[in-house]
């Protein structure tokens, strides 16, 4: 079951707004309805979200997403359409009904922070607790934790004015956590903080994320916050939700010119992954082969280097076509394995980090499962065709592969193993 | 009088509707007002007395130490020699009748202005219909409530108090509309996200955040008081207002400029006080640093968690 179910939610501003839903699903454009006094901030957006995941909505300002969360704990009434939360129809529910779900399933985490001045910073991330009525003494050991959890213990005694933006921002966040929802709503939570503390609560609320398991909801208006932590993306425009769905899948199937246009200077370096451009070798060559194995498999392709690898697609070492023309030479039995210079690489390292493994080595990188399976490899000119032009696949001298391809393990049918 | 006449527009007797209101009233609800003016004169009596009862130079010291944990050492200089030169003059009985009307119409104004600007904050109806009648209380020549209000009330402190409460009133639900509509609309917000009630708002965020701007509007109702009391002195109540009066009618300069003085000193005394009571507060004043210090270690045993 979703954590949250947006279904045709609409929100418009104005007089008797429900017409206008009426005429926007007659379709007529946004404009038509402005000059009959109704300013459609929503519509008709439905999407889902899976329990501990991180979905984002991303949008420039005026893109709807501030009223499209507000509809999600309804602190705006959608003008139609349903919201349900963890198996509740939101909609229907009446003042005492919201307040409990508020209180006990959806806590929110605000742009400009929204910490009340005249409470102290322990007073402050209590506040969910306090008004759920839990007593003092338990809400005081849960605020505190909270504090710690975000990396502020010892600060509950000061007042928020005393805080940097940031500090701010984390009480924010122990507020809502401390509130232990299941469910966070983050509306441009930190787009009010300089890019480099940005960051560092990027880190954070990952990292916070996987330990607490929550499902968030998040708002930006920046794209390279929004594909750092959407597990899924939804991209939104002039009210409207134009596409939902990961970062790469974003990046590299946009459907339409507006979110190609949008995406095209992200920096991919930062969003694609080894898996995302790795190759599956031409040919792999059996660790129980010998030279002369290799050298005719590696003539066949043309080949300069091959990998060996064992039955179970662990990596044997790789062999340079040099090595392999002096032991058939000298008649040796042994293959010339090469193995110190080699480097591996997980799939999800970005492109980034890609970089600097890939210039220590002249053999290709080599991408490999956590057991140590072989699942693909990244030469030198792969990468640099990634970075160039951010298209997975290289430039035409290796088969070109798509991106769903790449991310199954190999089979062996693709490659020749002799 | 004569006046132009319009052709056009019939003549009204707005005038002789009010005082046929007024009589209809006076004939009809005489012992009724005359109760509830007795009750009002026996209360603000009892606070005179109570002022009075005090020695002069205990109430300035209990006053001066007031001036000084509110505001500043300075301040509480200040109004040492202020009102002391009251004493001296012999303005201070009359300056502590003025003080029971100020602090009793004070009182009974913020009473009623602070719920009605909240639900006016509230509520675009009630708002709408609240500014025009405030303009109204406020605008309206403040004499003409002292001569109904003593036909209904009779000579002394109850009509001046009335029409004192009335003419003070406005700024403070002024005030207390603005402060709260001027909240920080995403900190309420966030209530509502956390689930408080509509009255955990307020006065958990709505009201705490609105104080400084809701002080500003009592700083306003007690200035407009002190102004209204001396006016007050027209319908018999006693006080510096009172002698003011009297200093006209007797063409007596040297009262009149005494008790004007004394007006002046406690006018900045209460002043200033209220205005370091508006929150934004100096951090001169003995109550901030007591306020931080205490403060500080409370806040401490809670995060240490004892």
């Amino acid at each position: 079951m979703s954590a949250i179910e947006a279904h045709g939610v609409f929100k418009i501003f104005g007089r008797r707004p429900e017409r206008g839903v009426r005429a926007l699903q007659e379709g007529r454009d946004r404009e038509e309805l402005r000059a009959r006094g109704l300013t459609p901030a929503v519509i008709d957006a439905t999407f889902s979200v899976d329990p501990g995941e991180i979905f984002v909505v991303m949008g420039l300002s005026g893109s709807g997403k501030s009223t499209l969360i507000r509809t999600v704990n309804r602190l705006l009434d959608p003008t139609a359409g349903s919201v349900v939360i963890g198996g509740t129809d939101i909609s229907s529910l009446d003042g005492a009904a919201l307040r409990q779900v508020r209180r006990e399933k959806v806590s929110m985490v605000f742009q400009h922070f929204a910490l009340l001045p005249h409470r102290t910073v322990g007073e402050n991330a209590a506040y969910g607790l306090e008004v759920q009525g839990v007593n003092r003494s338990d809400r005081e050991a849960r605020a505190e934790e909270a504090l710690g959890m975000v990396g502020l213990d010892g600060w509950g005694a000061s007042l928020p004015s005393e805080l940097s933006g940031g500090m701010r921002q984390r009480v924010g966040l122990a507020r809502a956590l401390a509130a232990g929802t299941d469910i966070m709503l983050m509306d441009e939570a930190f787009s009010a903080l300089d890019p480099l503390i940005r960051r560092e609560m990027q880190d954070q609320l990952i990292d916070l994320q996987q330990r607490l398991d929550k499902t968030i909801l998040f708002i930006t208006h920046d794209l390279n916050e929004a594909m750092r932590l959407g597990d899924h993306i939804a991209m939104m425009r002039d009210g409207r939700i134009e596409q939902i769905g990961t970062a790469e899948e974003i990046l590299n199937n946009p459907v339409n010119n507006y979110v190609a246009e949008f995406v095209q200077d992200v920096d991919r370096t930062r969003v694609l992954t080894a898996a995302n451009i790795m190759e599956q070798p031409v040919a792999l060559l059996g660790s129980g082969a010998g030279p002369r194995a290799a050298q005719k498999l590696m003539r066949e392709h043309q080949l300069n280097w091959l990998l060996v690898v064992n039955r179970d697609r662990t990596v044997e070492g790789l062999l340079w076509s040099h090595g392999v023309a002096s032991a058939v030479h000298d008649g040796q039995d042994a293959l010339p394995l090469y193995r110190d210079g080699l480097r591996f690489t997980s799939p999800d390292t970005t492109l980034n980090d890609l970089f600097a493994e890939a210039a220590s080595s002249p053999a290709p990188l080599i991408v490999r499962d956590d057991a140590g399976r072989l699942l693909g490899v990244i030469p030198d000119v792969t990468l640099l065709a990634a970075m160039g032009n951010g298209q997975p696949g290289g430039n035409g001298e290796t088969p070109g592969v798509s991106p769903h391809d790449i991310q199954t393990p190999i089979d062996g049918s693709t490659a020749e193993v002799v | 009088m004569e006046d132009q006449e319009s052709t056009v527009i019939p003549s009204i007797q707005v005038g002789d509707w009010v005082e046929s209101g007024v009589d209809w009233l006076t004939g009809n609800f005489r012992e009724i007002f005359r109760t509830f003016s007795d009750v009002l004169e026996t209360l603000i009596n009892g606070l005179i007395d109570a002022l009075l009862f005090v020695p002069p130079d205990l109430m300035i010291v209990v006053l001066v130490l007031l001036g000084l944990i509110l505001r500043s050492w300075q301040f509480a200089v200040g109004s040492a020699l202020g009102l002391s030169a009251v004493v001296a003059m012999g303005m201070w009985e009359a300056a502590m009748q003025t003080l029971g009307i100020v602090v009793f119409a004070t009182v009974v104004a913020v009473l009623i202005a602070v719920p009605i600007g909240v639900l006016a904050a509230r509520n675009r109806v009630v708002s709408n219909i609240v500014q025009p009648v405030l303009d109204f209380m406020q605008t309206m020549p403040a004499f003409v409530y002292l001569v109904p209000a003593v036909i209904l009330f009779g000579i002394g402190f109850v009509p001046g108090l009335l029409s004192t409460i009335v003419f003070a009133l406005p700024p403070g639900v002024r005030l207390t509309e603005l402060g709260i509509r001027q909240v920080d609309a995403e900190t309420v917000e966030a209530g509502q996200a956390f689930g408080a009630t509509p009255r955990q708002i307020l006065r958990g965020i709505q009201l705490p955040l609105a104080t400084p701007t809701i002080m500003a509007g009592v700083n306003q109702v007690i200035m407009l008081a002190l102004s209204m009391a001396v006016i007050a002195g027209m319908a018999g109540a006693d006080g510096l207002g009172k002698l003011i009066v009297e200093s006209i009618a007797r063409l007596d300069v040297g009262l009149g400029a005494e008790a004007g003085l004394s007006v002046v000193v406690l006018a900045i005394y209460l002043d200033r006080l209220t205005a370091s009571i508006g929150g934004s507060g100096s951090d001169k004043s003995l109550g901030a640093l007591i306020r931080r210090s205490r403060g500080r270690s409370v806040a401490q045993r809670v995060t240490t968690g004892i």
